[in-house]
């Protein structure tokens, strides 16, 4: 029966609860789509650095991440490679050497990050082959490079071109060689796009004069959310004295702390949503209340309990925001299932200064159920809290005063 | 032999600012099964007396005793409680639940006392047979005359089988043709569930069929006369 009353009871008014679900409605689709957005750019940002670039796990010498030189490499060990490789969600172990150096074509130059790679297992963790968009891959035999659009565009090379690559090697020697293009590839990252080369993983240890060592072992994993127990478990295979074991968020703290301020910016968005949100939520629970003080008195006259009264009233604000969230949620989710798969990108100058802050210049949206739950939590908690004021005036309620000046 | 004693009641309002003194001392017993009209001009007190018996407002001095207990000893929940007990109300503006059809309305009181499903419903058909609107059972107030509505909230009112019914200006909206056949069926309840009733009216009609007329002026019983 109290159902049934809550129920029947939403319905007295259709025009305010329309307007009240409505608005309720409204709120969830806008936080859900402003988180959606947020949530997904840090999606895209976090795979584009971790999943396309990094690896989630990275294993080096000590200190290599704090200095990034060839001297802080280390000689490859085939026994720590099988040793990582058969911890639980290591699903392959990508050797490099990675180094800078600047590349020349003609009359330009420019500073490069050198990627020495296994080009089939680098594939597996980066897969860059599916970014090829001139020319074609490199094997490990090769002596040519692959380099990225940007880089390509700045320096005006194209396939068959030869770059002189020019740099420090191990100990102080001096890295010198000229490669030529064996294709180009377009990144996401506009930071990894104007500034990567990558080279067969034997060719570029004899360039830094750093035969049979690495700088970098890259992890590819099964899942990003075991990264913590994967860092956990190789670190007790490595000798910490002379290695280290990184997961991504150590590895980009830039772009954990950047991610962090971006998201507290954004949460207080949503709140300031809420409380409009909520006040108008307030109004409405204000006159449901003030135009049925009456009908209070009368219930409670017969004979119904105060609890009883506050527990129909609850049910009745509980369903009404459960009905606003479940129809925001429903609205919403069509959206955000196409942006997630057509993400919004920008074009002409809007799209250039972004890309100037290294970032990809579109919207992406992320499909994580904890942004519609979280914004259903949040609207249904506030309904509650917001809802304790009829319940308190119904505690406080005299019939006789209900009834005689209503 | 007496259901309802009021002892010494006083009723004042404002009394830290401008002090309105609703009921002065009001005493009066009423036993069972009597069918009782409470009379005078406004603001004579009947609305007070009726709220102060009916346990809905406390007298600022004096005691209330219903059926051997004593009403102004009893906090808000036990109130309540007894009022769902013993005690039906009609009111003036019938007071039926909008959202309610004239079924539940009825099963609403029974519902309350948790009686069973099977049991409730055949009580309140019984008594919208009795009113007879029982063509109406499922109907919602807004779909109800005047006089039909204040029939459903009678039948309300006898659903718990209450010790007393008390009804404020039962049919002060209400036409002549309602307000008699109204009144009829309280009568016939009164006669058949033995319930007592006791109205505050100032409708001739209503005296004219009361079975004992107590008059109130300024707060005070002016005229206690049994027919």
């Amino acid at each position: 029966m109290y159902i049934i009353l809550a129920w029947r009871n939403i319905w007295r008014n259709k025009r305010r609860s329309y307007i009240t679900i409505g608005s309720i409605a409204f709120a969830v689709l806008l936080a859900c789509f402003m988180r959606s957005m947020q949530l997904g750019s840090y999606e895209r940002m976090i795979e584009n650095a971790a999943r396309f670039y990094t690896g989630y796990v990275q294993v080096h010498q000590k200190g290599y991440w704090d200095e990034k030189t060839i001297d802080n490499s280390f000689s490859f060990d085939s026994g720590l490679i099988d040793s990582i490789s058969r911890t639980p969600g290591v699903q392959e172990v990508v050797p490099r050497v990675e180094s800078f150096a600047l590349a020349s074509f003609e009359q330009k130059t420019k500073g490069c990050l050198v990627l020495g790679i296994d080009p089939e297992l680098e594939n597996r963790l980066t897969q860059y082959g599916e970014k090829l968009v001139e020319g074609a891959g490199i094997t490990p035999e090769d002596k040519s490079i692959l380099i990225s659009e940007g880089l390509a565009n700045y320096l005006k090379v194209s396939k068959g071109d030869s770059v002189v690559l020019m740099g420090q090697g191990y100990h102080g020697a001096t890295a010198v060689g000229i490669y030529p293009v064996n294709g180009i590839i377009k990144f996401r990252s506009p930071a990894q796009n104007n500034q990567t080369i990558y080279l067969p993983l034997r060719e570029a240890q004899w360039l830094y004069a750093a035969q049979n060592r690495l700088t970098t072992l890259a992890l590819v994993i099964d899942k990003a959310k075991h990264v913590d127990r994967v860092v956990s478990q190789i670190s007790e295979k490595i000798d910490p004295e002379t290695m280290e074991v990184m997961g991504w968020k150590m590895l980009m703290p830039d772009l954990v702390q950047g991610i962090e301020i971006d998201n507290i910016s954004g949460k207080l968005m949503t709140w300031i949503l809420y409380t409009v949100i909520g006040f108008g939520m307030f109004g409405t629970f204000l006159m449901m209340t003030a135009e049925r003080m009456y009908e209070f008195g009368v219930l409670i006259s017969v004979g119904m309990k105060r609890i009883q009264l506050q527990v129909i009233i609850f049910l009745e604000m509980a369903m009404m925001s459960a009905i606003g969230v479940g129809i925001g949620v429903l609205i919403t989710l069509p959206f955000l299932i196409y942006y997630h798969y057509h993400p919004i990108y920008f074009s002409g100058e809007s799209a250039e200064a972004i890309e100037k802050f290294g970032f990809e210049a579109a919207y992406f949206f992320s499909l994580q159920p904890s942004i519609f739950y979280s914004q259903a939590w949040v609207i249904l908690i506030l309904a509650m809290i917001l809802g304790l004021y009829p319940l308190i005036v119904l505690q406080r309620l005299k019939p006789v005063k209900a009834m005689r000046e209503a | 032999m007496s259901i309802i004693k009021a002892e010494n009641i006083t009723k004042i309002y404002n009394h830290t600012v401008v002090p309105v003194h609703a009921l002065n001392g009001v005493t009066l017993e009423i036993d069972r099964g009597e069918f009782t009209a409470i009379v005078g001009p406004s603001g004579c007190g009947k609305t007070t007396l009726l709220n102060i018996l009916g346990g809905l407002d406390h007298p600022t001095s004096g005691s209330v005793e219903l059926a051997n207990t004593d009403i102004t000893s009893l906090n808000d929940g036990q109130l309540i409680d007894f009022r769902l007990k013993n005690i039906g109300f009609v009111f003036q503006a019938y007071n039926l639940i909008p959202v309610l059809t004239t079924m539940e309305n009825v099963e609403f009181i029974m519902l309350l006392q948790k009686r069973t499903k099977k049991d409730r419903e055949a009580r309140a058909m019984e008594l919208l047979s009795q009113m007879g609107i029982a063509e109406k059972a499922n109907q919602r107030p807004s779909q109800l005359s005047g006089g039909q509505q204040q029939r459903v909230a009678v039948a309300r009112a006898l659903a718990s089988k209450p010790q007393f019914i008390l009804a404020d200006e039962p049919t002060a909206n209400l036409d002549s043709k309602s307000t008699s056949s109204l009144l009829d069926i309280m009568a016939d309840m009164n006669r058949e569930e033995g319930a007592t009733f006791v109205f505050s009216t100032h409708d001739q009609r209503v005296i004219e069929k009361a079975r004992r007329v107590i008059t109130l002026e300024d707060g005070r019983v002016v005229k206690d006369e049994r027919k």
